[in-house]
């Protein structure tokens, strides 16, 4: 591969990099101009798209009568699964997802058939018109049913190092647990919505909210049974994603499609919210067990992890969610001799899906369970049981799953964040505080993360770029990445500007399409910046290095010495505007367009050793959390945050700085008031946004601090930064463990509290009622 | 027919249209799609558009934020409905919008426009846009993106530098549009909603419609059609006529005028009884209360609405109105079965009349719920308690959440009357009946026995927060 740029970064006064540009949408976001899918003006002959589904939750369907459907008042077409082209199963890795109901009932609330009318609401009510009658059997509803019952989308995976049983047979001390771990509905404030319109003969174009355009493009192609080259997807912008736009986006593109080839006519299907809850992914419910082996001195010797991921009815991305949950079961420490088990299990629920952190909050949450039990049982402080066995020199470097750990930086921000946010006085504080009162509580906890980024599938870390410059110097810019408000696209511009010595009004980042940049990988994985940002950087420099030859023909100096800087080109004491540069390229003949591509380098595991280095490097961080707990209902309150998170060098501090709040927020809302609820059938009854409560912006604590680590990445990741979507999540773990603190305060700190995730209100009080009961 | 303005456009809507509510006659008929549907039931607020009205003093037009995904167009009549698409002044950004620009406070910028709106609506108040401001005036208003810390230091900072913008220039021309449409005597109608000003009219209408509906805010009643599909009935509204827009205060206490909106009785009545302050803060959101009545909430009779336990703790009176005469009924007869009461057909809730506690009652009002702001309670629990001599010579509770309708706990009035309030024995006898009282049910909520507990400790804080001598702290810091 071609040698890229290296440290230190050559950034002139007029670079925007490594500035707080602001958002590339902002203006037009804030003037209600910024265009989602379902704003696309009407095509002539729009109709829209709905969904019927089940309302038993197993079994089989026995019979189906849609004439009432079909009568319903301005009904053009109604589908079931025979009437399907081409692939029926549009699953995104494994298959076992079809794309409507095929005899088999996997979940409540499954679509069955698909309704197109004139209006949406004509759609909306013709679907519910169908007569539909279902043989039912007993569903599987939790993973203690579908361990017992053997039931997995995907076989169990496994790894560890060392002499587990022995150690446990020898060590001074033992314990053991069970933590279930709550679900999350993603609720992006734009709910699934795809356009799809006709082209010429079985061609099609489609308008998608999706996080992963390329596999709509091929999931359309299979469903519609044309090749790929048929099929155009475009996706400018998200209202949201966070996982839940990666692989569940495709069916209702594909039914859409679908649609639009019966009837040749422009199909809308946008799912209303209560729909959208009951027929898409969530992140996996996991129940965890864990047993540990550690000495008096609060030193762990060993662990016994296993994971359960309820992943509903089909594999979808449950393996590599599954996988993520056990890289992470150690966070950023040392657990000694470790064996960890991950199990996929199948139920009759929707098939849950990728979320901000892919399985990695539901595992990493055990670790910090695990310090809380030994801190607890020791007598010591939960952040001195922290520090003592984080990897480092001391402790050793290697994880579970026999990866390096390259970059020793925990022990640094953890030792930062502890003074700044003066750990040790609040500690004390609240010790006196919680002696003189009976009923509020307060309780304080610091915790890091260490996540791993890259794909653990190999292959998806690769990305594309495309880049135009036109005749009046004006850069567009296309790549793999979707934008759902990450600021993506901001930081692709950034860089590009910054390549091409420009500044960022001249440059123009495109819709995401599937004609311009091919095979894309899913924006996913907190990789979009790591990879696409890096694909952009070697397309501009494929064309800076025929720019720097034209101008080094034409001044007489050396190719290696031209500068790209304050909109200029520059060597030897000449210089030209760049739009001149341009201009006298194209007049030279010299192309202006380029492609660029990039693959992470270093990235392999093993699955049949269980070992390797499924991560190109670690982001890092950590976060001080104090809380008030009212232990007569339970309700509490998030007083103050202090973070300290560790992105390498920041291309974009205040969008690196936005995706830390808003993922400690949304992992805050994961763990406390986000609720997800089924009744005893498997109905889904926090189904909208009355039933489910994300955070709100009373939930913002005022005391909330944010900083940068400011420490370049150790790998050559684009000018060395790091990624910065799904770290942040997990720092939110502060938040669950202070409300433990606080707890356990009110049984002398001698006992962790036994807590499930989200900690509602109720889920609190039943645990102080749980010490209360034992002290 | 109704008129409104549309921005500065004058519209005119003679005939039915085909969209039932605001946000949909925006999107579909008028091409403005800055108003983005996030859930189409008032709780995401992605849909917030701003209403501007006549003033109380008729000075000058008064602003208000509402979800326009509930609200019905015929609610527009004699208003001025702003857009986000309206608020830049050429190529000028709002201040409001430049700086959530400034601050980074859009990130997938769906919800956004429904902040800006939010944001504008505090612009033009006189409140200072300090954090519990803020709070309320962006508590309808999600975003799942930035965890709202850009957005709230860019409300404070807008709203603590307040200029004029084109809508204060303009104020003096937009009121007179408004009162130009006040003075016809039309009665406002479209999509079979029906808006009388005056009693006799609501009846005639009510005697004319056999199968109408009342309908006040809408905020409940739009679902049934936003979720649910039905097609809504005709709806006559209480929210215009006069007499069930009138707030009294005298000696005998308080009377509000069932079709005042609950933000514009907030202020009256966290004045009269500061300890519902909190309580009426953490009632839906603003942009809910903007519109939503103390009227509807009664006359919904919902075993969960937080208002029905302060109208039984502090023994109200619902006065149902049928165009010629009123009567009185004591809210703790009126609710008689899941979402049943008394108001028989052809009537309609006209006030509702708190009576002047004594000066030496207590009263305290609680609300439990998963999250603090626009959630429904688990359980809501209001008591009052007035003591001579440290002895409880009345007490009166009320609670939702814990049987099929809003009740109250005899058992506790009558046996906890004559007892010393500082005794623990007091406490526990509380606790005990509280324990034993009730029948809740599990649902999404909350558990029967986490209800249960909620109810004997809810009275615990009462007891420990109405001793002479301040035992514990009682509360996690959130209202002041």
């Amino acid at each position: 591969m071609r040698k890229l740029v290296e440290q230190p970064i050559n950034k002139a006064d007029t670079s925007p990099l490594l500035r707080s540009e602001k958002h590339e949408s902002a203006i037009r976001q804030v003037s209600g101009s910024a265009r989602y899918v379902d704003d696309i003006p009407a095509p002539d002959s729009l109709c829209y798209a709905s969904v019927g589904v089940t309302n038993v939750t197993s079994g089989q369907l026995e019979a189906l009568d849609l004439s009432s459907v079909w009568q319903s008042p301005g009904v053009i077409d109604v589908i079931t699964i025979d009437d399907i082209p081409g692939h029926t199963d549009i699953g995104a890795v494994f298959g076992g997802d079809p794309i409507l109901l095929d005899k088999e009932v996997k979940f409540h609330g499954q679509p069955v058939f698909a309704v197109l009318a004139e209006t949406e609401e004509q759609a909306r009510i013709a679907a519910t018109r169908a007569q539909m009658r279902f043989s039912q059997s007993e569903p599987l509803l939790t993973t203690e049913a579908a361990l017992a019952a053997d039931s997995k989308v995907r076989p169990t995976h496994e790894f560890g190092r060392g002499d587990v049983e022995a150690t446990f047979n020898h060590a001074p001390l033992t314990a053991s647990g069970h933590l279930s771990v709550g679900g999350q509905e993603h609720m992006y404030l734009e709910g699934q919505v795809s356009l799809a319109i006709p082209e010429e003969e079985d061609r099609m174009s489609i308008f998608t909210s999706s996080q992963h355009p390329s596999e709509v493009q091929k999931l359309v192609a299979e469903v519609l049974d044309v090749k790929l080259h048929r099929v155009a997807v475009d996706m400018r912008r998200m209202g949201g994603g966070f996982g839940g736009k990666e692989s569940q986006a495709a069916q209702w593109a594909c039914l859409a499609a679908v649609f639009a080839l019966r009837t040749r006519r422009a199909v809308k299907m946008r799912l209303p919210r209560m729909m959208d809850m009951q027929v898409t992914g969530k992140r996996h419910p996991f129940e965890n067990d864990y047993a540990i082996a550690f000495n008096e001195q609060g030193k762990m010797l060993g662990a016994k992890i296993t994971v359960s991921g309820n992943c509903g009815h089909s594999p979808d991305l449950s393996d590599a969610i599954v996988d993520r949950a056990m890289f992470h079961v150690d966070n950023a420490y040392q657990l000694g001799d470790t064996h960890v088990v991950g199990h996929r299990l199948k139920t009759n629920m929707v098939s849950h899906t990728a979320f901000r952190g892919f399985g990695g909050p539901q595992g990493l949450i055990v670790a910090e369970q695990m310090m809380d039990v030994v801190a607890r049982k020791t007598g010591l402080d939960p952040l001195t049981v922290r520090k003592l066995n984080l990897y480092g020199p001391q402790n050793g470097m290697t994880t579970p799953y026999g990866m390096p750990l390259e970059q020793d930086i925990l022990a640094d921000i953890i030792a930062k964040l502890e003074a700044d946010s003066e750990y040790w006085q609040r500690r004390e504080q609240i010790r006196a505080y919680n002696a003189q009162s009976p009923i509020i509580k307060k309780g304080l906890a610091l915790t890091p993360v260490k996540f791993g980024i890259s794909f653990t599938a190999k292959h998806l870390n690769q990305a594309g770029a495309l880049i135009h410059i036109y005749t009046d110097g004006s850069i567009q810019v296309n790549h793999g990445g979707t934008e759902m408000g990450q600021g993506l696209h901001t930081k692709i511009g950034q860089i590009v500007a910054h390549e091409f010595g420009v500044t960022l009004d001249n440059i123009e980042v495109t819709s995401t399409r599937t004609d311009k940049v091919p095979n894309t990988s899913p924006t996913a994985a907190s990789s979009g910046t790591d990879l696409n940002g890096k694909a952009a950087q070697n397309a501009c420099i494929t064309i800076k290095e025929r720019l720097a030859a034209l101008f080094s023909e034409e001044f007489n100096v050396t190719a290696d010495e031209v500068i790209f800087a304050n909109g200029h080109v520059m060597a030897g004491g000449h210089s030209l505007p760049f739009t001149q540069l341009i201009q006298n390229a194209y007049m030279a003949r010299i192309s202006l367009s380029a492609t660029g591509y990039y693959r992470t380098p270093k990235i392999f595991y093993d699955r049949d050793t269980g070992s390797g280095r499924p991560f190109f490097y670690f982001a890092n961080g950590a976060a001080g959390a104090e809380v008030s707990v009212d232990t007569l209902t339970g309700e509490y309150t998030l007083d103050k945050v202090d973070i300290l998170h560790d992105v390498g060098t920041s291309l974009n501090p205040a969008i690196d700085r936005g995706q830390i709040e808003g993922g400690f927020i949304q992992g805050m809302g994961w763990l406390t008031s986000e609720d997800l609820r089924w009744d005893d059938s498997g109905r889904l009854i926090s189904n909208n946004m009355a039933t489910y409560k994300i955070p709100a912006i009373g939930d913002t604590p005022d005391h909330f601090n944010v900083a940068l680590f400011d420490r370049p990445n150790a790998e050559d990741s684009i000018y060395h930064s790091k990624a910065v979507g799904e770290p942040p999540f997990m720092l939110a773990i502060s938040v669950w463990c202070a409300i433990k603190d606080a707890i356990a305060s009110v049984a002398d700190y001698q006992q962790d509290p036994a807590l499930p995730a989200p900690a509602t209100p109720e889920k609190v009080l039943m645990a102080i009622n749980a010490l209360r009961g034992e002290a | 027919m109704i008129k409104f303005l549309l921005n500065n456009e004058l519209v005119t809507l003679e005939e039915s249209v085909a969209e039932v509510s605001v946000q949909q006659y925006l999107r579909e008929q008028k091409a403005l799609k800055g108003s983005k549907e996030g859930c189409a039931a008032g709780d995401c607020g992605a849909c917030t558009v701003v209403l501007g009205e006549i003033s109380p003093s008729q000075a000058g037009i008064s602003y208000r934020s509402v979800n326009s995904c509930i609200t019905l167009m015929a609610a527009l009549h004699g208003k001025q409905l702003i857009t986000v698409e309206h608020l830049s002044d050429g190529k000028s950004l709002h201040p409001v919008q430049q700086a959530l620009v400034d601050h980074h406070g859009s990130q997938c910028g769906f919800c956004t426009p429904g902040f800006v709106m939010s944001m504008f609506a505090l612009y033009h108040s006189d409140k200072t846009a300090d954090r519990e401001t803020v709070n309320t005036a962006l508590s309808g208003n999600l975003c799942r993106c930035t965890g709202y810390r850009p957005i709230i230091a860019a409300t404070m900072e807008s709203c603590a530098h307040r200029t004029e913008d084109k809508f204060s220039a303009l104020e003096a021309v937009t009121l007179e549009q408004l009162k130009d449409i006040a003075r016809e005597q039309t009665l406002p109608a479209l999509n079979n909603v029906y808006l009388p000003e005056t009693r006799e009219a609501m009846a005639l209408l009510l005697s004319e419609h056999a199968d109408a509906r009342l309908v006040a805010g809408s905020t409940d009643l739009s679902l049934e059609y936003t979720q649910q599909l039905k097609p809504l009935p005709t709806l006559i509204s209480t929210s215009r006529v006069k007499e069930c827009r009138e707030l009294t205060l005298d000696r005998n206490g308080i009377t509000v005028g069932a079709a005042l909106p609950l933000n514009d009785i907030a202020a009256v009545l966290s004045q009269q009884f500061p300890a519902l302050h909190e309580l009426i803060e953490r009632f839906a959101s603003l942009p809910i209360r903007n519109q939503a009545t103390l009227g509807g909430n009664v006359a919904n009779a919902s075993p969960i609405g937080d208002m029905p336990p302060v109208l039984l703790a502090l023994n109200a009176n619902v006065i149902i109105d049928n165009g010629s005469q009123y009567r009185h009924v004591a809210a703790r007869e009126f609710f008689t079965g899941y979402r049943q009461t008394l108001l028989a057909d052809k009537e309609w809730i006209s006030a509702i009349h708190f009576p002047a506690q004594q000066a030496d009652c207590q009263v305290k009002a609680y609300k439990v719920s998963k999250r603090h702001e626009d959630d429904i309670s688990a359980v809501c629990a209001v008591f009052t308690v007035t003591l001579q001599d440290g002895i409880v010579t009345r007490l009166t509770s009320g609670f939702g959440g814990v049987a099929a309708t809003p009740v109250s706990c005899k058992a506790l009035e009558q046996q906890l009357t004559g007892k010393l309030w500082q005794d623990q024995s007091t406490r526990q006898l509380g606790m005990q009946l509280l324990s034993e009282a009730f029948s809740p049910i599990d649902d999404v909520r909350a558990s029967a026995a986490y209800r249960k507990q909620l109810l004997a400790n809810l009275w615990q804080r009462f007891w420990f927060e109405t001793q002479s001598e301040l035992l514990a702290t009682t509360r996690v810091p959130t209202y002041a």
